[in-house]
């Protein structure tokens, strides 16, 4: 299982970043916290309208099975149904803390955005 | 010629400068209302509504039947507004700008126009005076489609009087665009200044002559003239804070009907604008 999550820095021990659009990094994972990549996501820092629609493909290009972060908004969260990744929101503290919580079943899925639109 | 009335902020007395100018040019003028999302020139010039269109953007649809899920829409959208993904194409029509490249490059020919409704823009007569104004669909966010609808309406032979939204965002810059000339509301407090200083800016870039009015002119400091001064923006007229006029407001009076001592100054006011634009308007010569 891949599993991305919104980060302010490159590696598994940064701290999360709540918003999906506009984190710095996005840093991909497999189930056992080995980092996979860290994606720059700066361009989608500026992005002035679909930032989170934009991170939602990126991430889909991937390949990502789960996405761990904070807030996520409603045009985010409809494109990443569409690409059958499903989302852990409300996450906070580093990378590996969150991967963690996963592998003891800590984190519930959501299944409605948590953030208003233009995040 | 073209003359838009703007302001840094909202409620700095833009509405008020703009009716009181055509009222005195009376059937020399149009009014037209490009403040979409919250036109209030009506509440002053209470206009006869003769005429109401339906404005409406294109936003796609995608036929899935159709689709091979090349990709192509979803790379030359500049606004995430159509997305290809999994094995399907999300539209996000309140994104979308109506530019219509994604349609037209679609190979398969998946994706056809629906529009989307984004308001109605109303004709009518105010007195002698021509009325136009455009009014946002609720819920709406896009209103440069509108405010470029709105000015369609603009005839050569008539003074012009845009009544722009308050700020310096996009929809000011549409309504403005073309304009021969910006008159400025602004109070003369630091909050007035701070966002005058940032709407000057953003207008200063299209090139168009300006000039400033400060309304409530005897409520705050000199640093509205002090500004005016240093980037050399003529300083048109002063409205100082009166009584009768807030009263007359309040009532839904024009200026110049609880002020008609006013009349002359805005008279002069258009005259002042159209020597600086460099020729004599229709509306002078009074
Ligand atoms: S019409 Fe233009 S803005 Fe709208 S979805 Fe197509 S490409 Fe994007
Ligand atoms: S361009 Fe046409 S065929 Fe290609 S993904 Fe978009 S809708 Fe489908």
């Amino acid at each position: 299982m891949k599993i991305a999550v919104t980060s302010t820095g490159k590696t598994i021990e940064s701290v999360i970043d709540p918003r999906f659009g506009r984190a710095p990094f996005i840093v991909i994972v497999d189930d056992d916290c080995n980092l996979i990549e860290a994606i720059d996501n700066s361009k989608n820092v500026n992005a002035f309208r679909g930032a989170g629609i934009q991170a939602a493909k990126t991430i889909a290009d991937r390949k990502v099975d789960l996405l761990l972060t904070g807030r996520c908004g409603p045009n985010a969260f409809t494109t990443l149904q569409a690409a059958g990744i499903k989302v852990g929101a409300e996450q906070s503290g580093t990378v590996r803390e969150a991967v963690e919580r996963v592998k003891r079943n800590e984190v519930p899925l959501a299944d409605k955005p948590n953030a208003e639109a233009h995040w | 010629m073209i003359v838009a009335v703007a302001s840094g902020k909202g409620g700095t007395g833009k509405t008020t400068v703009a009716t009181s100018l055509v009222s005195v040019l009376g059937d020399r003028a149009q009014i037209l209302d490009c403040d979409v999302e919250e036109p209030n020139c009506h509440i002053l010039l209470k206009p006869t509504i003769l005429t109401t269109d339906t404005v409406n953007l294109p936003v796609p649809s995608v036929d899935l039947e159709k689709c091979s899920l090349c990709g192509k829409c979803g790379e030359v959208c500049q606004f995430s507004a159509i997305v290809p993904i999994g094995k399907t194409v999300i539209a996000f029509p309140e994104l979308c700008h109506g530019c219509g490249a994604c349609s037209m490059l679609c190979p398969e020919e998946a994706i056809h126009e629906v529009p989307r409704n984004l308001g109605v823009v109303e004709t009518g007569m105010a007195g002698p005076v021509e009325f136009v104004q455009g009014r946002i669909r609720i819920g709406e966010a896009m209103s440069p489609p509108l405010i470029r609808a709105v000015k369609t309406h603009i005839r050569g032979d008539k003074l012009a009087i845009l009544d722009a939204p308050p700020g310096a965002s996009c929809p000011v810059i549409t309504t403005v665009k073309g304009s021969d000339f910006v008159i400025m509301v602004t109070e003369p407090t630091p909050f007035g200044l701070n966002d005058l200083g940032i709407a000057v800016e953003a207008i200063k870039g299209l090139g168009i002559p300006m000039g400033i009015v400060i309304n409530r002119s005897d409520i705050g400091d000199s640093s509205v003239k002090d500004f005016c001064d240093n980037r050399d923006l003529p300083l048109l007229m002063e409205i100082p804070h009166h009584r009768k006029i807030a009263e007359g407001y309040a009532q839904g009076k024009p200026l110049i009907e609880s002020m008609p001592e006013y009349s002359d100054k805005f008279r002069k006011l258009i005259d002042d604008v159209s020597m600086i634009f460099g020729k004599p308007s229709k509306g002078s010569s009074l």
